[in-house]
């Protein structure tokens, strides 16, 4: 498993969810603190490609042997693509979860609402605050 | 807010970077590493769960095997002492108030090992109908119990093999306990009884030799690929033996709690049958699911499901009505609201004998 670690190059939502932005573009995934709450991944319930995804709505579900969680959408968008190496090795994303364990990637219907999103300074200190 | 239970290995737990979480009215390690590696750790060499939470209940004086012969489904007559048996305290309906293992210390001297979630129920179930002459006590306060279980289990405790469900007075480096010849993964292994005070010694010494510490998910995914009931989730009291596949150890040729119920669901065939499946798409069944016919209609629950770590599928326990128990049947599971093709499959669903080409 990974150490624990939340890139300055990343936005965070605090469903524990974490977009890279690349224009109108962001690819999505979820963060080192979810996947070690979760424990290994057993299994990915992606969404379809060209699928409408919406902010702070479940757009997937990651299962691990114990529990099942609704992965939340930082931003709205349409799915452009499904990482699909993780139906495969869902464990993927435990080993590497900002690299080749993202998710999907998205086109941004609303670029804006990028602003709502942590840096990960104020993640870390959500994360904290939680105790 | 009750306050949690925590058995004498807590502080070790804590020490090893557990993850804790409520089970049955105490806090208990649902893992260290991880579910899967340690699932793995015994199925290929050996693990050890602390499950001091069990209860544990003497029942001593010369009535005392009538009494437990009048209230458990399985036959005393089978085992002497030294010997233990499977078996089930069962109500007036058959349903199955807990399953238990029965270990024959004398023939006037039985520890029952109990769920810990029913520690209290059959403690009060069994006093309610003592007998002169005879006592029941809850003595799980003064004991711990490691279970080490694993395809190297014996080797790594430098124990002779022993014929299952056979107990004996031994030690473990110095360390004085009962070595039950009991486990519920499926793996050669043993169930150390230990007086309370010594456990933590003697779990240092099974960690010494080499034992992964292992947690309750590790131990419910284990049971779990090799069909063994679990109290509360696939038998309960509104469940009976025979439905679930347990008349193997039902007595039914002698007189006990709701055998003639059990003898009619026998005669009659029973409606429903517990029936293992195993998941043909993606998708990890869970407890409550729908388990549905082809043509989309419920037929049934799931009562435990998961991931199973060496078929690397979803695997699952569920009633259904005995039609659709026969092993090769396809039914779906809906999976919040996606039918996933599932194939009941039979029991276990895993086995070692398989795996050895045995």
């Amino acid at each position: 498993m990974a150490a624990e670690s939340y890139p300055d190059d990343l936005r965070y939502h605090r469903e524990h969810d974490w977009a890279r932005i690349d224009g109108d573009e962001a690819t999505f995934g979820i963060t080192w603190f979810a996947q070690d709450a979760l424990g290994e991944l057993v299994h990915f319930e992606a969404p379809e490609d060209g699928a409408t995804v919406n902010k702070d709505q479940g757009y997937a579900e990651v299962e691990s042997v114990k529990a099942v969680s609704d992965v939340i959408a930082p931003l709205s968008g349409e799915i452009l693509e499904v990482n699909s190496a993780i139906a495969d090795a869902p464990e993927t994303v435990n080993a590497d979860p900002y690299g080749e364990g993202w998710l999907v990637r998205v086109r941004l219907t609303d670029p804006s609402e990028v602003d709502s999103l942590l840096d990960a300074a104020a993640y870390r200190q959500f994360l904290a605050d939680q105790g | 807010m009750q306050t949690l239970l925590r058995t004498p290995l807590f502080d070790r737990h804590v020490a090893l970077g557990a993850r804790l979480v409520p089970f049955a009215g105490w806090e208990m390690p649902v893992q260290y590493e991880g579910v899967i590696p340690e699932h793995f750790a015994v199925r290929r060499d050996c693990g050890v769960f602390d499950v001091s939470h069990m209860g544990e209940l003497e029942v001593e004086g010369p009535p005392a095997r009538d009494f437990l012969q009048s209230l458990l489904s399985n036959d005393l007559d089978r085992i002497g002492p030294g010997q233990a048996q499977y078996t089930l305290l069962t109500n007036d309906q058959g349903g199955i108030v807990d399953d238990l293992i029965a270990y024959e210390r004398s023939p006037e001297s039985f520890l029952l090992i109990v769920n810990a979630s029913n520690r209290e129920a059959d403690f009060a179930w069994l006093q309610e109908r003592e007998l002169d002459g005879m006592e029941v006590r809850d003595v799980s306060d003064g004991y711990a119990l490691l279970a080490v279980q694993g395809s190297r289990s014996l080797e790594r405790l430098g124990l002779e093999e022993a014929p299952t469900f056979t107990f004996a007075d031994g030690e473990i480096d110095g360390v004085e306990c009962t070595i039950n010849r009991t486990g519920y993964t499926g793996e050669v292994g043993v169930e150390l009884l230990v007086a309370a005070d010594a456990a933590g010694e003697l779990w240092d010494r099974v960690l010494e030799r080499g034992a992964v510490p292992c947690g309750l998910g590790a131990r419910d995914t284990l049971r779990l690929e090799v069909c063994y009931p679990l109290h509360g989730n696939d038998i309960s009291p509104e469940t009976d033996a025979i439905s679930a596949g347990l008349g193997w150890v039902c007595a039914l040729d002698k007189e006990f709690t709701g055998v003639a119920e059990l003898r009619r669901v026998k005669e009659e065939g029973p409606a429903r049958r517990l029936a293992a499946f195993v998941m043909d798409e993606p998708g990890i069944p869970r407890q409550g699911m729908a388990i549905l016919d082809g043509a989309g209609q419920a037929v049934g629950e799931v009562t435990s499901g998961s991931h199973s770590p060496m078929l690397e599928r979803g695997i699952g326990l569920g009633y259904v009505a005995a039609d659709l128990a026969q092993p090769g049947t396809e039914v779906m599971i809906d999976i919040r609201g996606r039918s996933r093709r599932a194939s009941v499959t039979k029991k276990p669903i895993y086995s070692r004998e398989e795996r050895n080409g045995g």
